[in-house]
């Protein structure tokens, strides 16, 4: 699995997630990851070469309706949460340089 | 009469109701005036819409006295964590990120609880976004542990458990990921209970980790907890993963001892590690269900030593993806400055979640990235199938695992901020229910020589709520422990 964690790793991560971190907070969360990661080293020791993954704990078959129309979410109720909406849309920054 | 309503459970104050002998909204308001008392020191509660709250009693009121039919827990006020939306309440999950949000429609176990006639209380505290066990990642507050202000109720459902540990509210809902009900009910001495995963719907339930997230109940007996549970329980189409399984009436049996009852206990529970008082009170528990008759059986959960590996791949991963959604344009707080869309992204998430909530995206994207997938993400989910297949075949054996819910009575606040592994450790004994999808139960079972409640941890095979909630009667009616209730006297603020 992983070699020592470094502040890079942590920059590369922070920006795959999205997420804005200082200086500071890099150093910090690089120890604290790299020692949450070497815990999680432990699971190498598990012999699982004959196991398949297991996502659900209630291993579910697909779950099919009748594909009936019915009311959603109202508009207004659905932009009221919004920072910035005029009415009808959500409102993003640009998205196209120079666009 | 006011105190003495704060200290009556669920089921005697619907006995007082149905008599006439008080009426919802005195029932509320004297809940509204417990809050107002004792809050300032517990901060249980993120807010309390008090004019709302006597509206909606003295409409429960005005049904009864009218002879319109009423739901099962009519008049009861219930305390709801701040995840759990209902339509024109806030929904914070405590995070900046959500601070002005109003919920624009009811979660599923919330119309379960308007079609009942509860009274909504309150949105109780949380850690942000339920990830902690501590109640200390919340944007806004650290909730105390009513028992002694200096420790911690525990997390991520730390406001709904200190709010029914001091008699703020008789029921509470709480969410629970990898212990978040039954950690907080035992650092405060009520019982909580994480239902078998598809038991009750997530809809509406802001969404953690959605293969490990459970819905269940708080109160300050087994009976309370049941009838609570009956109520939020069973199939909703909105929800993929909720089983269409009849919900069988717990109180109906509930009484019944279970003859020939078998109760495994797990070495690996019994190690390096546990605080000597909290070992030495379940030991005790488990020799009250010798006395009742009960088969006392050792099984083996051989792979429960990786749950918390496993959990802290599993959930950050799946938390990764579903705090995607946060993203400054559906809804939230958005960074008031930015220098473009990506930018705008990463500067709101940067500004609108806490550290824990940073540092679970970051590992679960890592461990989702390409190259660590296999090695971290898939690992861990062939392990997690080992962790269930140990509990079919511990469950083939026995009808129920009893052990401790926490290896410490609730530590002080700021102890363990600095040191997420060590707070992870602390779940080391609930996770593996998660990661199963089994029912757990954490019940009172006495104090420690320093005055702190200590929990019993029941477990049992999937859907097996019946036999889970009837176990625990059996323990709590013989055990008879003394009722406590914490000196709240004592908290700065505290009047009573």
């Amino acid at each position: 699995m992983a070699e020592q964690l470094s502040t890079d790793d942590v920059r590369k991560v922070a920006h795959l997630a999205r997420l804005k971190l200082s200086d500071q907070d890099v150093e910090r969360f690089t120890g604290q990851l790299a020692d949450i990661l070497r815990y999680v080293e432990q699971l190498k020791e598990v012999d699982t070469d004959a196991v398949e993954p297991l996502v659900h704990a209630v291993e579910l078959t697909n779950v099919l309706r009748d594909d009936v129309p019915r009311a959603s979410l109202p508009r207004d109720a659905a932009l009221s949460n919004a920072p910035a909406a005029d009415g009808a849309y959500f409102l993003v920054p640009p998205i196209l340089e120079n666009a | 009469m006011s105190s003495r309503l704060t200290d009556t459970g669920a089921r005697d104050l619907l006995r007082l109701l149905e008599t006439g002998e008080v009426s919802c909204v005195d029932v509320a308001a004297a809940h509204l005036d417990r809050i107002g008392a004792v809050d300032g020191a517990v901060e249980a509660f993120l807010s309390v819409d008090r004019e709302q709250v006597l509206a909606d009693a003295a409409e429960v009121d005005r049904k009864r006295q009218t002879g319109e039919s009423l739901g099962r827990l009519a008049g009861l006020p219930v305390a709801i964590k701040d995840n759990i939306c209902a339509a024109g309440a806030p929904a914070t999950c405590a995070s900046r990120m959500l601070e002005q949000f109003v919920s624009p429609y009811d979660a599923h176990v919330i119309g379960r609880l308007r079609a009942a006639d509860a009274v909504l209380l309150g949105r109780t505290n949380l850690d942000e976004f339920a990830m902690g066990s501590s109640c200390e990642s919340s944007a806004f507050q650290p909730t105390r542990n009513p028992w002694d202000a200096e420790r911690s109720p525990g997390g991520s459902s730390g406001g709904s458990a200190a709010a029914v540990c001091a008699g703020m509210a008789p029921l509470a809902l709480g969410s629970d990921t990898g212990g978040s009900i039954r950690q907080p009910a035992s650092f405060c001495g009520v019982v909580g209970m994480k239902p078998t995963y598809g038991r009750v719907s997530r809809y509406g339930l802001v969404a953690f980790a959605s293969s490990l997230d459970q819905i269940g109940p708080f109160a300050r007996g087994v009976e309370d907890a049941a009838l609570l549970l009956e109520i939020i329980a069973g199939h909703d189409p909105r929800d993929t993963t909720s089983v269409d399984q009849p919900v069988p009436s717990y109180l109906d049996t509930l009484d019944e001892p279970l003859k020939g009852l078998r109760i495994g206990v797990v070495p690996e529970h019994f190690g390096e590690g546990l605080d000597s008082d909290v070992e030495t009170r379940v030991q005790d528990a488990i020799d009250v269900y010798r006395s009742l008759g009960a088969e006392i059986r050792e099984v083996s959960l051989p792979h429960s030593k990786y749950c918390v590996a496993v959990y802290y791949i599993v959930a950050p991963s799946e938390a990764s993806s579903n705090l995607a959604r946060y993203d400054g344009v559906h809804y939230g707080f958005r960074a008031a400055e930015y220098d473009g869309l990506i930018d705008m992204y990463a500067a709101t998430r940067g500004a609108g979640f806490g550290d824990e909530v940073k540092r679970r995206i970051m590992l679960g994207t890592y461990a989702l990235s390409s190259g660590y997938y296999d090695a971290y993400y898939v690992k861990a989910l062939k392990v997690r199938r080992l962790i269930r297949q140990d509990f079919d075949a511990a469950f083939q054996e026995v009808d129920v695992i009893a052990g401790p819910v926490t290896p410490a009575p609730a530590f002080r606040i700021g102890e363990l901020i600095d040191d997420p592994l060590a707070m992870y450790l602390n779940d080391i004994y609930t996770i593996s229910a998660n990661l199963a999808g089994v029912p757990g139960i954490s019940l009172p079972c006495g104090f420690t020589s320093s005055e702190l409640p200590v929990g019993l941890q029941l477990m049992a095979a999937p859907f097996e709520e019946e036999r889970l909630l009837r176990a625990a009667r059996m323990y709590e009616r013989e055990a008879d422990v003394p009722i406590r209730r914490p000196p709240l006297g004592m908290l700065p603020g505290g009047s009573v």
